[in-house]
């Protein structure tokens, strides 16, 4: 397997990063755009993956049902995922049919019709999927979190939208944002697999050269301000499980701080899988706060996570309550862990730990052809690739010391927000 | 298409690079040696599941493999998860209905420890009434989110239906009445159930066989085996005779669930890859086939909408699932039935066959690229008695397969006028 990787930038500004791997005949090729929620505005929240569900819908070359089929009976998988900071679609299939998945995506980068009856019909599914989510209690309150922690950063608001956007927006609404964020030089294009690098890079500027580069609306996104004082909230839903949700702002990516977090966020809440699929996970019943909440039988869970983004988001924990626990008892608990975190020595042996599990996850993590050319693509929205390379480097250099300093500014009680959702007995919503 | 494909299979596990063996207490072993990777994956399955439990304990044996790696004769609770954990290794025990399951994962370094940890969970399992109690509350609480959850319920619904009278029809977390009557007394009698004999290890991953065989020969073969195994014997399936709509109230829910369906092959039927096939073209292929078609694409009633094949060692069944608005449950149901009597009116066409037989084939390396794709593929040679050589031949058997013959396995199982039909969700009343 080759460890590294050649990057090379088309005129149109289409950035591109190969990775030769030999091991299995089949290639996985990502297009990632600069756009997600991040980019919207009042009266189209939702609309990046709104777009991204038309993209599957067709151009005049690949019409309609035909792109699905095309990629399919040559056994491929291919997907898409729309994030706060980016949208991405892949294909992993057979290496030998590359030039289908590099024509399909040069084709939908500049060529896809929006056809005013697809948009309709894709609307009520994306309606459907909100409505999935608003089933979970967890998307409520993360929704509320969210929208209470951030005043004027977009990141305030849900990748699926609001269902009074997604009910009026229009097919032109649509097809503008799509021509003003889908052009090369808003785009990476992330290829690992069994491949010769000199012949695919002929291919890809047959296929992608010639695409022009339209002028979007890139107005800046608003910074959010530091965040005054502690914010509460309260939600109430059907249920019998009562959850809190706890969320920090954090640092952006591409930053020092960001490396502290993941190896704090593991001390406290076990550590994070790297890859937004697959790789799996290990368990997180020797940290800090699962010690302290599941162990004294006041949650039955508790999971921290923390976010690679563009600009600074929020560090968060869920936990699930024992159904006979105080909620403000199990905040109470939570608020002793991240006192001792802030006030007592941090042993080396345990950052030492923390280390050792995110090179496991790091290895695991690595294993296969698709996630190889995810890092690639993925670390270019909020770093670049050697943000990927160095990772466990810079792990290792964190000190606990820096952990322990990071600790005392990140957990201020101003800069958090917290939220509980209580459920409501059936007999009260059969009620209403 | 035959040329590529031969190129894809040459990478594949055969039965020349995938080795099977005996233990001497009766374990058979399946190992793969993968040195691309940098860690090794272990499945395991044996004897022993919710069939075997008492109706008014349902969820034992769950709650059994729930505690195996909460403390055995040689560590705690505290030093299973800090070996683990340490050196980011994992392993789970969850149960089934016919049997305890297991899956670990490590690097090459820590493999051995994991093996430990493995045997010593199956066979020395201190079952403490600290961690019992602990454990009890939090499969409580599992058990009221899944009461909340509109896709559970309506599985747990279907279940209950297809699988009347059989242990199928039971989940296996079991009832919050059943799960408070568990004793631990109730956990060691399920646990002297596990038995060697029957017990099945799949592994792929960064060893040489030599060591492989090894590793496990050392730590496995320290199992003895205790007495005969005893299965139960579940009462016979009974066929459903006519249409079943039942609505599962959930309130405060968007969304509603549909699971409709009947019962399907089993894997080791001889008309299995038919039914594969014809399933792959009706709720599979491309974003879920001719269902997905007609209730996602042309209605845009639902974000999911597709449907399935569950095939057991003894049954199966034929599923059909969506995620619709509750205004929308009656027109989608409709919408389903449909296009299961189109599906049945006359054969598939050969263009479609011809594209769900080439994604199937050429989807397959994509499946084996992971140690816990090709253990999860190894476990299901052995359990199904594929063959060693299956991989290789899997091509074939589908490419073999005929419309017409479709059309007639499909006949067979489905029957629009006795599909179970459930739904779970806000207000919608059949």
């Amino acid at each position: 397997m080759h460890n590294d990787i050649v990057t090379f930038q088309l005129a149109n500004g289409l950035k591109v990063l190969l990775k030769e791997i030999h091991t299995t005949p089949i290639i996985s090729q990502w297009v990632w755009y600069r756009v997600g929620s991040r980019n919207e505005k009042p009266g189209i929240r939702g609309i990046s993956h709104w777009v991204e569900h038309l993209q599957f819908k067709g151009t005049k070359k690949y019409p309609g049902e035909q792109l699905d089929q095309t990629i399919s009976r040559v056994g491929g998988m291919w997907n898409a995922m729309t994030y706060l900071d980016w949208t991405t679609y892949y294909e992993t299939l057979p290496a030998s049919e590359v030039d289908l998945v590099l024509a399909l995506e040069a084709d939908r980068m500049q060529n896809s019709t929006f056809d005013e009856g697809e948009v309709n019909a894709e609307r009520t599914v994306v309606i459907s999927e909100l409505e999935g989510n608003e089933n979970e209690p967890l998307f409520h309150l993360n929704s509320a979190i969210q929208a209470q922690a951030f005043q004027l950063h977009p990141y305030a608001h849900d990748v699926i939208g609001t269902l009074e956007d997604l009910q009026n927006m229009t097919r032109d609404q649509l097809f503008t944002y799509y021509r003003s964020h889908y052009h090369p030089a808003n785009a990476i294009l992330s290829i690992a697999g069994d491949f010769n690098t000199a012949d695919l890079t002929k291919k890809i500027e047959h296929y992608f050269s010639d695409i022009p580069v339209h002028s979007g609306d890139s107005e800046p996104i608003l910074q959010e301000p530091l965040q005054q004082q502690e914010k509460q909230l309260e939600i109430k839903g059907p249920g019998d499980a009562l959850y809190i949700q706890i969320a920090y702002h954090a640092p952006q990516a591409d930053s020092r701080e960001f490396f502290i977090l993941t190896v704090l966020d593991s001390l406290l809440a076990g550590p994070s899988p790297l890859v937004m699929f697959g790789g799996g996970s290990i368990s997180n019943r020797t940290s800090r706060l699962y010690q302290a909440l599941v162990e004294k039988d006041i949650a039955v869970s508790v999971n921290g996570d923390v976010q690679a983004t563009i600009d600074p988001f929020l560090h968060t924990f869920v936990l699930t309550l024992n159904p006979t626990a105080d909620p403000q008892q199990a905040l109470h608990t939570f608020d002793d862990e991240i006192s001792r975190i802030q006030n007592e020595p941090i042993s080396k042996q345990e950052i030492d730990r923390a280390i050792q599990q995110a090179e496991a996850m790091f290895a695991y993590g690595s294993e296969n052809i698709t996630n190889q050319a995810f890092w690639m693509g993925y670390s270019n929205i909020f770093a670049n690739y050697d943000w990927y390379r160095n990772y466990l480097q810079s792990l290792r250099s964190i000190t606990s010391t820096e952990v322990q300093t990071f600790a005392q500014k990140h957990f201020s009680a101003h800069n958090r927000t917290v939220g509980i959702f209580y459920p409501t007995p059936q007999e009260e919503h059969n009620a209403k | 298409m035959r040329n590529k494909n031969s190129e894809l299979q040459n990478h594949l596990p055969n039965a020349q690079t995938i080795r099977r063996f005996q233990l001497q207490n009766g374990i058979t072993v399946l190992a793969y040696s993968n040195m691309e990777s940098k860690s090794l994956t272990i499945i395991g399955m044996l004897d022993g599941g919710s069939a075997w439990d008492q109706p008014e304990k349902l969820g034992t044996a769950n709650f059994t493999a729930s505690m195996l790696m909460r403390g055995n004769e040689h560590l705690s609770f505290q030093e299973i998860n800090d070996k683990l954990e340490s050196v980011g290794a994992s392993l789970s025990f969850s149960a089934g209905t016919m049997n305890t399951w297991f899956q670990g994962r490590a690097l090459v370094k820590d493999f051995p420890m994991l093996l430990s940890l493995i045997v010593d969970s199956l066979t020395k399992p201190a079952f403490p009434e600290e961690y019992i109690a602990r454990l009890r509350n939090q499969l409580l609480t599992s058990l009221i989110i899944r009461d909340q959850d509109t896709t559970e319920r309506a599985a747990l619904e279907f279940d209950k239906v297809l699988f009347k009278g059989h242990p199928y029809a039971l989940p296996v977390d079991g009832f919050t009445d059943t799960i408070a009557q568990i004793q631990r007394q109730d956990l060691i009698h399920h646990h002297s159930s596990y038995r060697p004999q029957h017990a099945t290890i799949a592994i792929s991953g960064a060893l040489p066989f030599e060591k492989m065989e090894e590793l496990i020969r050392t730590q496995f073969e320290q199992w003895t085996p205790m007495g005969k195994p005893s299965k139960p014997s579940p009462a016979p399936f009974q066929l459903v005779q006519s249409r079943t709509r039942i609505h599962i109230p959930i309130e405060g829910k968007s969304q509603s669930d549909i699971q409709m369906g009947t019962f399907g092959p089993s894997r080791t039927a001889s008309d299995f890859y038919a039914a594969y096939l014809g399933n792959h073209v009706l709720g599979q292929f491309g974003l879920y086939g001719r269902i997905g078609r007609s209730v996602r694409n042309k209605a845009g009633l639902a974000y999911y909408a597709f449907s399935s094949l569950n095939a057991l060692p003894e049954t199966g069944s034929w599923e059909f699932n969506a995620g619709v608005n509750p205004a929308n449950v009656e027109k989608t149901i409709d919408l389903i039935v449909d296009e299961i009597k189109r599906y049945l009116q006359e054969p598939l066409q050969q263009e479609e066959l011809e594209d769900s037989k080439s994604h199937l084939i050429g989807r397959l390396p994509m499946s084996l690229e992971s140690n816990a794709g090709i253990a999860n593929a190894l476990l299901s040679i052995e359990r199904f008695e594929l063959g060693l050589d299956y991989f290789q031949t899997y091509a074939d058997r589908l490419r073999r397969i005929t419309p017409e013959q479709i059309l007639e396995v499909s006949r067979r199982y489905l029957d629009p006028g006795k599909l179970v039909i459930i739904s779970a969700g806000a207000k919608n009343e059949p």
